[in-house]
């Protein structure tokens, strides 16, 4: 498990598939409060993520790691209003992998 | 003028607040400071708790520390963060403004936890940064410069192990030279803020990741462990499984484990009653204190066991930082019926209590999902349905087996858990789709470190629900079982009375009037008797039958003879409805108090009353017309 899928071009949070990394590029939108809902819960520009794990049905919901010391679960409705990049630095990259 | 001159001459202690995110080591800490010293209440009007504690600082103040909510920002999302910004505004009534505010973070979590710290200083009081859990980020090679960040905050910045009382001696000599400092007794008016938009949160993002840039030396490794434990405990299909047999296990332990105290506490409370009955004259008195107050409390007082044991199991669970994974795995399945993972929680405290299942709903954000926890919460099998589960399975089911060694006995007992569920799961998909329809509420839930769980957490949880329940005997439960002793003992019987006593009181002429209503659905009046006072507390329905067959004839009947005796006078269709009615009946006025108490308003308590009244009806009929038609006649 340490070579990891890293996202390729911006897709929402919620069409990663399980392993892989990514930076965030934005978190907008959303339903209500959503946005800052997901800000305090440290999906903010710029963190690096990785997706862990999934629930059986629907593959929801999904939980994620934020900068290797924060493990959040959200539903993949709101894992739609984060977008995600590439990892483009790579010190970033071997950071996340080697965990 | 200093806190301690201050204190001698009658004022009121320095007050501290505890402020910080959820899983920050918050309570230990609190737990640690305070040790015993500890006061649980309630704030007016919402059922989230204040605890508060008092602490002897190094140089002999005397502090009141207050444990608030935690909370990831001031701008609460559920009604206990509303507590916290609420106190640490000074908006909320009948509580001053903190003297100090101390901000409880993890060490090992900064980079999230550090923003509460920034929202707090822009409130420009008193403040103390807690760097807590630091054992733990040495172990991983975290390394943080203490001074250059106190430096770049401009306030005390101290470390911590909460789980050690040497851990906290730096805090305590903070909050010393910070209270010689400050004049504790200024009667600070609330402070003014607003909500931070997302823009002024992402300032405190970069806000951080600058104070971090500067204070932390070395970032350390993450720990493994979760990670790993996780890929087995998340599993999506072993995670599930591994959930259902903790749940199994859980349940087989309170029924095992708490059978010999509970048999201590029924030998115990008959040897009281066969005391008084021969050292007392006969009187009323004696009368309303065997039948009344020690029957009635010690059927009540008989469940503590079995509360406390299902109680250890959560309170386990929770610090250990599992209860969010169930969360995490049962939330796909609540949200089906429109409720949200973290409902999970309450409803499992349900099947030990209602009460404190309703009071744990306030860690659930959004109103309509908190409102449809609360209404279903009654529909899970609290222990108090269980002496008449036990006795009318008793009495009716044959002790044999079927498939393979199953019980019969056991696998009924367990149909009537699965009916509750069920009923619940249905109940609140109709309510989403209807009464209470509504916008998904966000998941957005930490998943903290695994952690051992910290004894002292546990067993002063442990020793809240115990006070909680007891109050509860002592007050509600004490005072109703006076009333029913009166509604059942006066008018006394006329001369040559052929029926019980009960019968001519004023309990069976209400059970009499009843008895029309009742007798579609196959209760005899003896049964709408028993169900007058159960309509109060469930499982003073067993105390009442007892009574009402006892004096028909039985002498010295207990619930050994009573099961005899139901069976050869009731129906196997008559025992079915009634269980089926105890399924759904909402029989526990202390329940729908907690609704009212939880909702503020009458108006969801007598919504839930009436829905559960209907729903048990509705059942009982179908129950006792389909057994009937099958030949339990």
């Amino acid at each position: 498990m340490d070579h990891k899928a890293s996202a390729g071009l911006a897709q929402p949070l919620s069409q990663l598939s399980r392993g892989s990394v990514g930076r965030i590029l934005a978190v907008q939108g959303g339903e209500g409060d959503v946005e800052r809902g997901l800000l305090e819960m440290g999906f903010v520009e710029g963190a690096c993520i990785e997706v862990l794990h999934y629930g059986l049905l629907g593959r929801d919901p999904v939980a994620v790691r934020i900068n290797q010391n924060m493990t959040v679960a959200l539903r993949r409705s709101e894992a739609k209003a984060v977008l995600i990049g590439p990892l483009l630095d790579q010190s970033a990259a071997t950071l996340l992998t080697t965990h | 003028m200093t806190a301690g001159t201050l204190a001698a001459e009658g004022f009121r202690p320095a007050r501290i607040a505890l402020v910080g995110p959820p899983n920050s080591g918050k309570t230990t800490l609190f737990n640690t400071l305070t040790g015993g010293r500890q006061k649980t209440a309630n704030y007016p009007g919402v059922t989230v708790e204040r605890k508060s504690g008092l602490l002897k600082t190094p140089i002999g103040h005397t502090v009141e520390v207050l444990d608030l909510p935690g909370s990831y920002s001031l701008r609460a999302r559920s009604p206990d963060e509303a507590i916290t910004r609420d106190v640490v505004l000074g908006r909320q009534t009948q509580e001053t403004l903190p003297d100090a505010v101390v901000c409880v973070t993890d060490a090992t979590n900064l980079g999230q936890h550090l923003r509460l710290l920034l929202e707090l200083q822009q409130l420009g009081r008193p403040l103390i940064l807690v760097l807590n859990m630091m054992d733990i980020a040495q172990k991983r090679g975290c390394q943080i410069s203490v001074d250059a960040l106190s430096q770049q905050l401009g306030i005390p910045v101290v470390t911590t192990v909460a789980m050690r009382k040497s851990g906290v001696r730096d805090l305590l000599n903070q909050i010393d030279s910070l209270l010689n400092r400050t004049s504790t007794q200024s009667e600070a008016t609330a402070i003014d803020w607003v909500e931070p938009s997302p823009e002024a949160i992402r300032a405190y993002h970069r806000e951080v990741e600058r104070l971090l840039q500067s204070a932390v030396v070395s970032e350390g490794t993450p720990e493994r462990l979760t990670r790993q434990l996780d890929r087995v405990l998340l599993h999506p299909v072993a995670g599930p499984l591994i959930l259902l047999a903790l749940l199994f296990l859980m349940f087989q332990a309170v029924f095992s484990w708490a059978a010999a105290p509970m048999d201590w506490i029924d030998a115990s409370v008959v040897g009281l009653q066969q005391w008084l009955s021969t050292h007392l004259q006969e009187s009323l008195l004696k009368s309303l204190l065997i039948d009344g107050i020690i029957a009635g409390v010690g059927g009540v007082v008989i469940f503590l066991p079995q509360i406390l044991i299902l109680f250890l199991f959560i309170l386990l669970l929770e610090d250990s930082g599992y209860m969010t994974r169930a969360a995490f795995l049962m939330d796909r399945l609540m949200s089906a019926v429109g409720l949200n993972g973290r409902a999970f929680i309450p409803l499992l405290s349900s099947f030990a209590c209602a009460i404190p299942g309703i009071m744990a709903t306030r860690t659930i954000a959004h109103p309509l999902d908190r409102l449809v926890t609360i209404l279903i919460a009654p529909l899970m099998t609290c222990s108090a349905r269980l002496p008449v589960y036990v006795l009318l399975i008793a009495a009716f089911v044959p002790a044999t087996t079927v498939w393979g060694g199953i019980g019969l006995q056991g696998l009924v007992m367990f149909g009537l858990y699965a009916t509750g569920i069920v009923g619940a799961l249905v109940v609140a998909g109709v309510l989403r789709l209807t009464l209470l329809r509504g916008g998904r509420q966000p998941l957005l839930m930490e998943l903290p470190s695994y952690k051992w769980p910290n004894a002292t957490n546990v067993l002063l949880g442990l020793w809240d629900r115990a006070r909680i329940f007891m109050r509860r005997i002592g007050t509600i439960i004490l005072s109703l079982m006076v009333v029913l002793w009166f509604l059942s003992t006066f008018p006394a019987p006329p001369a040559g009375a052929t029926e019980p006593a009960i019968y001519y009181s004023f309990a069976g002429m209400i059970g009499r009037t009843l008895e029309p209503l009742l007798e579609p659905i196959g209760f005899n009046w003896q049964i709408a008797i028993a169900l007058v006072p159960g309509l109060a507390a469930r499982e003073v329905a067993v105390a009442a039958l007892g009574t009402v067959y006892a004096l028909s004839g039985d002498e010295g009947a207990v619930s050994d003879a009573l099961t005899t005796t139901l069976a050869h006078s009731w129906t196997l269709a008559t025992a079915l409805s009634l269980l089926a009615w105890y399924v759904f009946a909402p029989q526990c006025l202390a329940t729908l108090a907690a609704v009212r108490r939880e909702t503020n308003s009458w108006r969801w308590a007598a919504f839930m009353f009436t829905y559960l009244m209907i729903l048990a009806y509705v059942a009982a009929f179908i129950t006792y017309r389909v057994a009937l038609a099958l030949g339990g006649g």
